[in-house]
């Protein structure tokens, strides 16, 4: 490796990148930390800033990965496609675009000859390879953009040498260099002089905000075309030779063990099937076809031991955070106040591809495939699991059909290896729908206890208490230490990155004088993860309603109401946008309703404003949404709008019909039947999306952004349109089903 | 085990399959066509959608013996080569996918609709119960009216 020269950096952070000895270019750059910028307040009765405003979670994770190693690598084949490996995962949320774009910008090459692959689990990443926190392009944006500079820089000093004329004189377009001449050479060309060591090469830097010519242009997604003709391959679709289809009985109540299988000859007898394992979740059935392992699995007569959560149902959980909520500190003594609590169900993630991995152990070796978020620790957990030094275990991340934060576990591709070392084969491991629904992981139940004391037009003060069944982030920060920590006992260490997470991300937008959070988290034994937004969601979304009941109990208009204490001209900037092209206030039907909230985290922030038709008791609808977002810089506001949308129906589900009922250890629901998520009969026909013009020069997060503001203005929005208080989630929650058997 | 003949995205295959072994694993686990995809298993997330005899089906609920003698069309077998279904065009058009899995599902599900009715109303295009767990459904919309005003 020759170090080339540190990149010219305009922005905070520095970092260095390194050319690779290879026949043809090869970059890999390394990043370094970046100051944290503390944001400016001012105004009503001014709150403290929370931490939040400090330093958000995004800027832990952008801290925590900074000091790691050969972050990104960038290469350029002798046919000009420029290959770009990306240690993070795609999920749906457009990422691998959204590079491919920086790349194509700073290259000046088509995005066709970009591709963006996904990188195996590189434990020299440390932090670096953790998928979540709406992070990914925060933490890219710079690197990415100076990788490619470079690239660029040495595939025009190679023309100039191979020219015999300054590299001054030379443009770039269409992924060739260009002389004033008129002669032209392809990138694929110049790749291998690009490689010389020896190469004199300017200092590259990214280029300026108002040179960009693809960056903040709706772009269409780079793997669209393969999703539409069904070649997009995902982990169960791939053609590893011998994996046969594997899928595993689970127990009656979360978390129960196995005591014996009375029939285990008569099931490995059926037709197709190969093996029959015991494993700790369950007992797998690896046959010729999922079919036949379906069908054998269903015939296993299996006698089970309890779990740790076999007495719980959703009354002793809601008595038990209720509890377990921590005190208000105001008590309400001379000032009118709104107090209110509320409750959430948990909720299931639900992709669209269930748990799944391949996995082919062998006693030498193992190779693992599968939608991981976190794949350092899933390498290192399978590596200690099968007693093979990390070396020998490759983690291959698959992209994959959905997560929300369900794929950073990695349940499904623990449980391939194990099967696949036991019966001696690699295998496809699949989990059913009913068993994802009902073993999780879950979006943990809160409950939420809110006061906000308010006299003579201000509020002076805006208490939140959060009592949650404890959310499960042993995934650490990708890899196996802080993994570890928050495995230490008593759930210290997961205590400790679970109050981390809620100070990092939530914070109110609003003067409202003295504002505090406070979580407190109870062990239930049900298995839970990072849902979507995390703690924002339900706590930001409360927070919303109650915005609209100070603003009720003031005789104030909820948009007004949010304007004169929102805290910046950014965030009424979005809240105007919203309210305008939204017609806020205009005449509608009995029955029917808008709601308004807003939301601001991950340095950006939204508005979001619904139309409601309650008339059918039967089928409330969101008529309608317009949504304003402002990211500081949209990369490609065509997948920001989808996030923005993804968000919306995010919270349609569940702020009206979707949530988990547990029920003696087991939630009762067990497919899209009974966790009633969105339909289109139940999205809005009029969903508009503003993408406010970019007034920063980095990105803010997105993925996780636009829930929030839309689980208050759809709660807000009910609230108006039926004359009742919001107060539990889902609104509607009967069980209108009969349950699958346990 | 009894051998079954059909049509698959045109031309013949025949398979070595239990009666009741579901047109989905077929599909999938014998003949590695993978573009319809398990959601469910119980005809309730749609993701397997494809046609039998050019009307859509679950592939799996559907037995492979139903499908004896009879015609398949899956994601694989909509283009005609390299030229895209107009549907499929214009899913590009508006990008509809974000993860992309139940995609297929709702391709097949929209020319089945756009195949029964030519222009199909917002009440038509409410009644395809694809789950789409990304909320793609307002581009999903755009894209059937265009493909609609196309076709």
């Amino acid at each position: 490796m020759t170090e080339v020269h540190p990149a010219a950096g305009r922005s905070r952070r520095s970092f260095l990148t390194r050319l690779v000895a290879a026949p043809t270019l090869a970059l890999v750059t390394h990043a370094a930390a970046e100051a944290l910028a503390p944001q400016a307040a001012h105004a009503a009765v001014p709150s403290l800033p929370a931490p939040a405003d400090l330093v958000d979670l995004g800027d832990l994770f952008i801290l925590a990965g900074a000091p790691t190693a050969a972050l990104l690598a960038l290469t350029v084949d002798p046919d000009g496609t420029v290959r770009f490996r990306l240690p993070r995962e795609e999920v749906g949320q457009g990422l691998t675009t959204a590079v491919a774009m920086l790349v194509a910008e700073e290259l000046d090459t088509p995005l066709a000859t970009v591709r963006v692959e996904l990188d195996d689990a590189r434990p020299e990443l440390l932090f670096n390879q953790l998928t979540g926190s709406s992070n990914s392009i925060r933490s890219l944006y710079g690197p990415v953009r100076r990788t490619a500079a470079t690239a660029r820089a040495r595939l025009v000093a190679a023309a100039a040498r191979r020219w015999g004329i300054p590299a001054a004189s030379l443009t770039t377009a269409e992924g060739a260099v260009r002389a004033p001449d008129g002669r032209t050479a392809g990138y694929g060309s110049l790749s291998a002089a690009a490689a010389d060591s020896a190469l004199p090469v300017p200092a590259a830097a990214p280029k300026e905000r108002q040179d960009h010519a693809l960056i903040g242009r709706p772009t269409g997604r780079i793997d669209a075309r393969a999703m539409v003709t069904g070649a997009q391959r995902y982990t169960l679709d791939l053609d590893v030779p011998g994996a046969k289809p594997c899928v595993v009985r689970r127990p009656p109540t979360l978390g129960g063990t196995v005591r014996s299988v009375a029939n285990l000859g008569a099931v490995r007898a059926m037709p197709g099937v190969l093996d029959v394992v015991t494993l700790p979740t369950g007992v797998a059935v690896v046959a010729e076809t999922f079919g036949q392992a379906l069908d054998a699995k269903a015939a296993l007569d299996i006698a089970w031991g309890p779990g740790p959560a076999d007495r719980l149902s959703d009354a002793d959980i809601r008595a038990r955070l209720r509890a377990a909520v921590p005190p208000l500190l105001v008590p309400p003594l001379l000032t009118p106040y709104v107090d209110a609590a509320f409750d959430f169900a948990f909720v299931s993630h639900a992709p669209m591809e269930t748990n799944c991995a391949v996995a082919d152990v062998r006693p030498e070796r193992a190779e693992i495939w599968s939608g991981l978020k976190s794949p350092i620790v899933a390498r290192q957990t399978i590596a200690a699991e099968l007693g093979l030094p990390v070396d020998k275990v490759t983690v291959h991340v698959v992209q994959a059909g959905g997560s929300f934060g369900r794929r950073l576990f990695f349940d499904a591709a623990l449980e391939a290896a194990r099967v696949s070392r036991a019966c001696g084969r690699p295998v496809r491991l699949m989990w059913t729908r009913v068993d994802d629904t009902r073993h999780g992981r879950m979006r943990p139940a809160t409950h939420h206890r809110i006061r906000a004391a308010y006299a003579l037009g201000e509020v002076l003060s805006f208490e939140h208490r959060v009592a949650a069944a404890e959310t499960d982030f042993r995934h650490g920060l990708g890899e196996i230490i802080t993994a570890t920590a928050a495995h230490l006992p008593a759930g210290i260490g997961n205590a400790t990155l679970a109050q981390t997470l809620f100070h990092t991300t939530v914070a109110s937008p609003y003067h409202f004088g003295l504002t505090t959070h406070g979580l407190n988290e109870v062990p239930t034994g049900i298995p839970t993860g990072s849902w979507r937004s995390v703690y924002s969601a339900n706590t930001r979304g409360a927070e919303e309603i109650v915005v609209d009941e100070l603003a009720a109990r003031t005789g104030k208009d909820p948009y007004r109401f949010r304007r004169a204490f929102l805290k910046n001209d950014a965030q009424r900037a979005v809240l105007d946008k919203a309210a305008a092209e939204g017609q806020w206030g205009r005449p509608l039907p009995a029955g029917c309703a808008q709601g308004i909230a807003f939301h601001e985290e991950y340095r950006s922030r939204t508005a979001c404003l619904v139309e409601i038709d309650t008339r059918d008791p039967e089928h409330v609808r969101v008529t309608r949404a317009v949504i304003a977002v402002d990211v500081g810089l949209p990369v490609n506001p065509r997948g920001l709008e989808a996030q923005m949308v993804g968000g919306l129906t995010d919270a349609i589900s569940t702020t009206l019909r979707a949530g988990l009922h547990i029920d003696k250890g087991l939630p009762l629901e067990g497919s899209y039947s009974q966790f009633h998520w969105a339909q289109q009969r139940d999205t809005p026909r009029d969903v508009r999306v503003f993408v406010l013009p970019a007034a920063g020069d980095r990105p803010g997060g997105a993925g996780e952004l636009g829930v929030p503001a839309a689980v208050g203005a759809i709660a807000n929005a009910w609230a108006r349109a039926t004359g009742r208080k919001p107060r539990s989630f889902p609104l509607d929650f009967d069980v209108d089903f009969t349950p699958y058997p346990r | 085990m009894p051998l079954h003949t059909f049509t698959l995205n045109g031309e013949s295959v025949t398979v070595d399959a239990p009666d009741d072994l579901p047109l989905l694993w077929v599909l999938r686990d014998m003949l590695g066509v993978t573009g319809p995809k398990y959601g469910c298993g119980v005809d309730v997330c749609k993701a397997c959608t494809s046609h039998l005899d050019g009307r859509d089906v679950r592939p799996c609920v559907v037995p492979v013996s139903e499908c004896a003698g009879r015609s398949v069309t899956t994601i694989e077998g909509l283009a005609d080569g390299d030229r895209l279904h107009p549907v499929q065009e214009a899913w590009l058009e508006q990008d509809v996918s974000q993860c992309g899995f139940c995609q297929p599902g709702q391709i097949m599900a929209a020319v089945a609709l756009l195949r029964r009715t030519a222009e199909p109303t917002d009440e038509d295009i409410d009644a395809i119960a694809n789950i789409c767990r990304c909320g793609t459904y307002p581009r999903i919309r755009e894209a059937i009216r265009r493909a609609a005003a196309r076709m």
